[in-house]
């Protein structure tokens, strides 16, 4: 049996990770809850946001610089996918939506393998995150730490742009009814616009977080996009709060599976996945009638 | 003599075609690469894409996750014969496809319970299950990442010598063979009525639904078929490279089958081969050119998505596009070898007749619904209506906007469960069945909105409504034309005359005009030879003149049927109906002739209150 430090350790893995994967599958989410559209690209961007900080933490040890570059790579790619290609896509099945981000995607996974090569390669950690820090019963890294503060930080801004602002007012209408949000005056397309965007840099900020925590490689992204439709699928489509306990849930049973037996480790989410689809296959959070 | 000459050349011809590509192909791969193994390899995507068109052209259920049946069908063959389980490699291909299938009922039923974008995720999410399965758990078994060597092949004994498929060559053929069975098969499925539901659950699965065919069933059978199939073609990567490589099971492996299915062309079964063929060929070339070599992947993930922007129906897709545009001939065969039939199919428009029960006698009521009740939320839709439909009655609901009407004939029709009541159908209890079963009892709808199957022709609209009763609710029958049915041809193309929609039967629907929707509409929900109809305003969007011919129609499609109609145009109702029904608020107003309504004051006020004031 694990003891209580080993346990708790992997607990605060299992926040950390899983806060990770709330910022990524919420946006994630309010794109495919606002737009209908299942973004196959997602993990892509996520590792488009990790090579953000490691060509930035490469050269200069700071981490705002990094957030910012990748931030606004994130905003070109997110308008540029948004107006150059989705946008065409609205009124096609939602199965093109899907093949055609999951094009992107490997145009962009490769695009990035063509540039910075196919190899893994470390990210600094920035100078204030390195180092342990204990916590009583047991000594942690101290980046985990904070990495559990900023994203944290993150999600409450992304809570409050949702639910304290116009724009967020309108997104989760939008969510509810797009079509009568249009009947209503709002134009769609323009938040449909903002929306993909600001799903886009979720994921992009996300990427220079845990960048330092491994290292980068052009595929990075595969797995969180794996994870983050289970979190999805937990959580409930379209529903924010549904992502962060999604998010949460997968990120913590990942860790305390690893305590006891790393092979089952993944299969373990698929386990709690296929429960949610049996018992309540809306989801946690999700409402009926949107598929 | 020609027409049959024709339609045989018709039927064959692909088989033909597929046959002698098998034969050529490879010579042309063996002068070109000085090996036929790229072409053996393309074969093996192919049948892996048979199975998946399927699934994905054919049902519309994009899945991300066929690597898992693929890397099944592989693993189990490789293990059973690389462990000295099994001798045979027969025998074990024939295991290793029944745990692909196995599998694939157990994904298929947690999967298919959502639809689209959920289905695609969650697809995905077991065919990542089962890569970590195999890399960890069950390491022991499969090699884990270093897969199963040694994988031996198969051997056939002809007149006392052995001949095994080892060896390019030999392992050509052994894979040419399972790919040229499999699409015999697949195309059998796909011209029989199995493959028309598909075809409907893909354009319109609440209809397909509503029309006794049952859709979930359906589903399923195509999913675990796409296993089969992709079972098949793991068990045979193994065997063609002695070696079964664990990344069968990547989600790469997926990916690849979507792309290449979509770039080749999705529902025309040969596209997935197509596209495996330009995927595999192309990467073969690219990597050669110095300047591109490692962008490879970037250049065909460029032409995916131009493909999939401009040219959706893939490379065959497109190709036979053209190619009908050139050389066009059916229909009007099909059309005219039928016309014969139409006049002693007059009495095929009459109901089935009815397997009198001894409930059904004692009830006398064709459709009766006693104290039913619907609320959403805090609204009361439908609020204790009773209401009894003697055999062979037409009976109109009429009432303001809100009153219940439309959600009243959903109930009656089980699209949506009742909160409490009954409903009974001669005399019979269907307050617990489906709007599958519905259907199958002999009551029918039309609805208010056209639901139709655009991409079919009139023709096959009526045909798919006509085979449900004819097939029950779900039934395999693959190996039949799905055209073969003399009583349903004989039906379809009396209703079509009854319609007026003989001159339309083979066009295909959404290039209809609406008024000849609207007539087929109404045909769809006479295809079964309902004996109880529900018309949930036939008249809507209509020009007087159509209103007058589906009148007209109405009134002679009757034929002993009970019809319970729903429709705003007040004149129609009055003139139609027998008795009236108001509903007001979810609640039943008044009840009687239309002379009695016409008179009756609360009425009068429910429908002019606020204007009278």
């Amino acid at each position: 049996m694990p003891t209580l430090a080993q346990f708790l350790s992997q607990a605060f893995n299992g926040i950390a990770l899983g806060s990770l994967l709330a910022l990524i599958a919420s946006g994630l989410s309010i794109i495919l809850g606002t737009l209908g559209v299942l973004n196959f690209a997602h993990g892509a961007m996520f590792m488009l946001g990790a090579y953000a900080a490691f060509v930035v933490l490469g050269h200069v040890d700071s981490f705002a610089l990094a957030l910012a570059a990748s931030a606004v790579v994130l905003l070109l790619v997110g308008l540029g996918t948004e107006r150059g290609l989705i946008r065409f896509y609205y009124a096609r099945p939602k199965e093109d939506q899907i093949l055609v981000t999951f094009g992107l995607g490997i145009m962009l996974v490769e695009a990035v393998r063509y540039v910075f090569g196919g190899l893994s390669q470390p990210v600094p950690l920035p100078s204030w995150g390195q180092g342990i820090v204990n916590l009583g019963v047991f000594i942690y890294p101290l980046y985990r730490v904070e990495v559990i503060g900023i994203v944290s930080a993150l999600l409450l801004g992304f809570y409050l742009l949702l639910y304290r602002t116009r724009i967020g007012l309108v997104v989760r209408a939008g969510i509810e009814d797009p079509l009568m949000v249009e009947l209503l005056g709002t134009h769609v397309r323009r938040m449909f616009m903002i929306v993909f965007t600001i799903g886009a840099m979720a994921a992009g900020i996300a990427g220079v977080i845990y960048a330092p925590l491994a290292a980068v490689i052009p595929n990075m992204g595969e797995p969180f996009l794996v994870e983050c439709f289970v979190v999805v699928v937990i959580g409930g489509l379209g529903s924010f709060p549904g992502a962060v306990v999604g998010g949460i849930v997968v990120g913590e049973i990942l860790s305390l599976t690893t305590l006891f037996n790393p092979a089952y480790a993944q299969a373990a989410i698929y386990a709690a996945m296929t429960l949610v689809l049996l018992i309540r296959p809306r989801g946690l959070f999700g409402t009926m009638g949107r598929a | 003599m020609t027409a049959r000459y024709r339609r045989l050349v018709r039927r064959w011809l692909p088989e033909v075609a597929t046959i002698a590509a098998l034969v050529a192909l490879p010579f042309a791969f063996d002068a070109w690469l000085g090996s036929v193994d790229l072409f053996t390899r393309i074969l093996i995507w192919g049948i892996f894409g048979l199975g998946f068109d399927l699934l994905f052209g054919r049902a519309g259920l994009l899945s991300f996750g066929q690597a898992a049946f693929y890397g099944t069908g592989g693993f189990v063959t490789a293990y059973l014969l690389t462990s000295g389980t099994l001798n045979n490699v027969w025998l074990a291909m024939a295991v290793g496809i029944v745990a692909a299938t196995a599998f694939s009922v157990i994904v298929g039923f947690l999967a298919l319970r959502r639809v689209g974008i959920y289905f695609a995720m969650i697809t995905l999410a077991f065919g990542e299950l089962s890569y970590f399965l195999e890399n960890s758990p069950l390491a022991a078994w499969t090699g884990g990442e270093n897969g199963l060597p040694g994988v031996p092949a198969p051997v056939i004994r002809i007149g006392g010598f052995d001949y095994p498929f080892a060896g390019s060559w030999p392992s050509y053929q052994l894979v040419a063979g399972f790919f040229f069975i499999g699409y015999v098969l697949a195309r059998y499925i796909v011209l029989s009525p199995v493959g028309l539901v598909l075809t409907g659950i893909k354009q319109n699965p609440e209809r397909t639904a509503a029309l006794g065919h049952d859709v979930a069933g359906y589903k399923l059978a195509v999913f675990v078929l796409a296993a089969a199939f992709a079972g098949c073609a793991g068990a045979l990567l193994g065997i063609f490279q002695s070696y079964m490589p664990p990344d069968a099971f990547d989600l790469a492996t997926s990916g690849q089958l979507v792309i290449q299915t979509v770039m080749g062309g999705a529902g025309t079964l040969i596209g997935p081969a197509v596209g495996a063929a330009v995927w595999l060929s192309l990467r073969d070339v690219l990597q050669q050119v110095p300047a591109i070599g490692s962008l490879w992947e970037f250049i065909l993930g460029a032409v995916f998505v131009l493909l999939v922007s401009f040219m959706p129906s893939g490379i065959v897709g497109t190709i036979a596009r053209l190619g009908s545009r050139l050389w066009r001939s059916p229909g009007v065969l099909a059309a005219v070898s039928m016309a014969d039939n139409v006049a002693a199919a007059e009495p095929l428009l009459a109901p089935l007749p009815l397997v009198r029960t001894p409930a059904a006698s004692a009830a006398g009521y064709a459709l009766e619904a006693k104290d039913v009740s619907k609320s959403y939320g805090g609204i009361h839709a439908v609020d204790g209506v009773s209401l009894a439909l003697p055999e062979g009655s037409l009976h109109a609901i009429i009432g303001p906007n809100g009153a219940g009407k439309s959600t009243f004939l959903r109930l009656l029709k089980r699209e949506e469960t009742v909160d409490s009541g009954r409903i009974l159908l001669h005399g019979i209890d269907i307050t617990a069945a489906d709007v599958t079963a519905a259907y199958q009892y002999g009551l029918s709808k039309s609805y208010q909105i056209n639901q139709l199957f655009p991409q079919l022709t009139v023709r096959a609209n009526l045909r798919l409504g006509a085979l449900a009763r004819e097939r029950g609710r779900l039934r395999l029958d693959v190996f039949r034309s799905a055209e073969g049915f003399a009583q349903v041809e004989a039906l379809v193309s009396a209703l079509a005359e009854e319609l007026g929609l003989a001159e339309c039967a083979d066009l295909v629907v959404n290039t209809l005009p609406y008024g000849e929707k609207r007539r087929l509409e109404l045909g769809l929900a006479l295809a079964s030879r309902p004996s109880v109809l529900l018309l949930d305003e036939p008249l809507a969007g209509l020009s007087p003149s159509e209103r007058e011919d589906i009148k007209k129609l109405i009134r002679s499609l009757r034929k002993g049927r009970t019809i319970l109609l729903v429709e705003h145009d007040m004149d129609a109702v009055f003139e139609l109906a027998e008795r009236i029904t108001v509903l007001h608020e979810g609640s039943k107003l008044a009840e009687g002739t239309p002379k009695e309504i016409s008179n009756d004051p609360r009425v009068r006020e429910a429908y002019l209150g606020g204007m009278a004031a």
